[in-house]
């Protein structure tokens, strides 16, 4: 499994060339990080050259890194804010392959893969419901998941777990008023992250790939 | 179905007809053929579909959102309520995901354990699925014999879990409890005297597995009894042959998986290709369609039915010959026995932070996809090293099969819509999550 993977970041990092900026191999998983620029072109390549033939788009997300690992002790990871992630599937090579688009934080724009696998629609939809992350060329880009005339992108870190607005039926105006929330935020168990020795950590000691650097400045 | 906004074109002039032209219909979201909460804004010209925008999003409880506010194990409750009709398959995918983060693995006891539940589940999800498939197209019948086997199966959930549909029975490094050794029996009432109870209880009278066996030899007469009143049947097959047919490369452009691929020839099933839990030690088959009709994903599905039950009755032969652990023994994932709890200080500490804080998984990222009875259900987990999930995406099959609906629709009349949602097995828990 690991060589064929192996064998797929190296066809990639050949016909990809530049468009590929980074490749991260774990787990069985092949990720390769996209150059925004570059994602059509890269797209189009991964389908319908024959070594790499992922005909199927199984999956598009977006990710809000903002807050990512904001309770180690090394502080926040420095980086872009948004990204989209594609799974893609060959039904061929029976692989898998993940792609990985940082974003620009003012303006999270990418082009739409609709026209390589018309599977993205409804993917690209809802990640720009989800995270208002805008797909350049995309037929019909508008909220699907939400309520009509919502407004804000609740998987954004930033976004309040309990929303920003409730229902509730008025009598006097006898309709559905919206307004603000009554509900307090809580949080029942606080995030932690414990990478350090020791600690109660499923491997039972130091976790694969923590840096030394927690330890060093804690 | 009301008519929302009943666009009529004028008449040009000089002409006496008033002809009338593309309607725009509403449909749902409270329609019994709807399967859920879907609204569809249909544009028509006459009977005929030109257009179908579905809108979801009327039962979105951000799960994903929810999972990533709390601790790693007290989501897996929410995978039941994603597609409510195959809980176990969700949390397979979910826990199979925390696994590979963690880089545990569950017993094989446990995964025989899952692989047959993976497989009831299938058939509990298949005959919901053909029953109410069949009441849209107008057979009564179907129903009230595929509910009758469901009450069986919703025992089996409730004998290891105590619960008849949301299980939350799967947990990472296995599941949550053996197999009981007996199963609950009905009680006399005023409405069962002492001798019907004794015949509703004359299959319960051994352990959970004798139960399932009894059902397994008694299944394939009754998809039989489902295949009397349908395969053969000419207003059944008139209302399905050569509808909402989808072509091979259209179903991967459009990511299908599932009994919707292979109901349209693509031979293709993770169980098989990508095999997890205890797929590669059972012998199943995997049925494939020809020509992508509703007919088809039919017959594929009905034959599924049949496999899962050859699939169950060799988990339940290997079950019943090794018992063995069914939970991995490493505390920072899996609570200690309540025993353990009250004579060891050190399990007491497990104990409590298990369920105080809950453990923390590496950084990392990964995919982990079943075979659930829909289609490929798949969980994308992010982890930044914290006790809970950074980004959970849940795949979800049905997601991308209403996508397709305006597709499939097109050029077909108003009464084939609702056998062509039917054959796409939709359920609004995941395709809303």
């Amino acid at each position: 499994m690991t060589e064929a993977l192996q064998a797929v970041a190296a066809n990639a990092a050949e016909k990809l060339g530049e468009s590929i900026t980074g490749v991260v191999q774990a787990r069985g998983e092949l990720t390769l990080e996209v150059r925004r620029d570059d994602i059509l072109k890269a797209c189009r390549t991964l389908r319908d050259d024959p070594v790499f033939a992922f005909e199927e788009l199984i999956d598009v997300c977006g990710v809000d890194y903002s807050t990512y690992r904001m309770e180690s002790r090394a502080g926040l990871r420095p980086g872009p804010r948004f990204a989209v992630v594609y799974h893609l599937l060959s039904l061929k090579h029976n692989r898998r392959l993940r792609l990985r688009a940082f974003l620009d934080d003012e303006m999270p724009i990418i082009a739409s893969v609709y026209d390589i696998w018309n599977a993205a629609n409804w993917f690209e939809r809802e990640a720009f419901d989800l995270f208002g992350i805008i797909f350049e060329g995309h037929p019909d880009l508008r909220r699907i998941l939400t309520d009509y005339g919502f407004i804000g992108h609740p998987f954004r870190k930033d976004f309040p777990l309990i929303g920003q607005v409730e229902m509730r039926y008025d009598e006097a105006k006898r309709r559905v008023v919206y307004q603000p929330v009554t509900i307090e935020p809580r949080v029942l168990v606080p995030r932690v992250i414990r990478d350090v020795q020791g600690s109660t950590n499923v491997a039972g000691g130091r976790t694969p790939g923590a840096t030394d650097e927690g330890f060093a400045r804690g | 179905m009301s008519r929302e906004a009943g666009r009529r074109e004028r008449p040009t002039k000089g002409s006496r007809v008033a002809e009338i032209r593309n309607y725009t219909m509403n449909f749902g979201p409270q329609h019994p053929a709807a399967h859920g909460v879907l609204r569809l804004v249909l544009e028509l010209d006459g009977e005929v579909i030109q257009r179908i925008d579905p809108h979801v999003g009327l039962l979105h409880r951000a799960t994903e959102k929810l999972a990533e506010s709390k601790p790693y194990n007290q989501s897996i409750g929410y995978m039941d309520r994603l597609d409510y009709v195959s809980m176990m398959c969700n949390e397979h995918a979910y826990v199979r995901a925390i696994e590979k983060l963690a880089g545990i693995e569950a017993p094989i006891r446990a995964q025989y354990i899952r692989t047959m539940f993976d497989e009831i589940t299938r058939i509990l999800n298949h005959l919901l699925w053909l029953g109410a498939r069949a009441l849209d197209i107008g057979a009564m019948t179907v129903f009230l014999y595929a509910f009758r086997e469901r009450e069986d199966l919703f025992d089996c959930y409730e004998a290891v879990s105590g619960a008849r549909m949301h299980a939350t029975y799967y947990r990472p490094g296995g599941v949550y409890r053996d197999l009981p050794d007996a199963m609950p029996k009905y009680q006399p009432s005023k409405w069962h005297d002492a001798k019907d109870v004794a015949r509703l209880n004359s299959n319960r009278e051994g352990s959970l597995l004798d139960f399932i066996w009894d059902f397994t030899e008694r299944f394939p007469g009754y998809v039989d009894e489902y295949e009397t009143l349908l395969t053969d049947n000419r207003i059944w097959k008139q209302r399905t042959v050569g509808i909402g047919v989808i072509a091979p490369e259209r179903a991967l452009a459009l990511g299908y998986s599932g009994p919707m691929l292979r109901g349209s020839g693509v031979e293709w099933d993770l169980r098989k290709k990508q095999p997890y839990a205890m797929y590669d030690r059972v012998d199943f088959d995997i049925p494939v369609g020809v020509n992508g009709d509703c007919y088809d994903r039919y017959l594929v599905r009905v034959e599924e039915m049949r496999q899962s039950n050859r699939i169950v009755r060799q988990c339940v032969e290997w079950l019943r010959r090794n018992p063995g652990p069914v939970m991995v023994d490493n505390h920072k994932i899996a609570p200690p026995r309540r025993e353990e709890m009250k004579a060891d200080m050190e399990a007491l500490i497990h104990h409590f932070k298990l369920f105080t804080e809950g453990y923390c998984l590496p950084e990392g990222e990964v995919y982990a996809a079943v075979e659930a009875p829909k289609g490929e259900f798949g969980i994308y987990m992010v982890s930044d090293g914290a006790n809970k999930p950074y980004r959970v995406k849940i795949r979800a099959p049905g997601f991308a099969h209403l996508a397709s609906l305006d597709e499939m629709a097109k050029g077909h009349m108003i009464a084939d819509l609702v056998a062509m949602i039917g054959s796409q097995d939709i359920v609004f828990g995941e395709v809303d999550r």
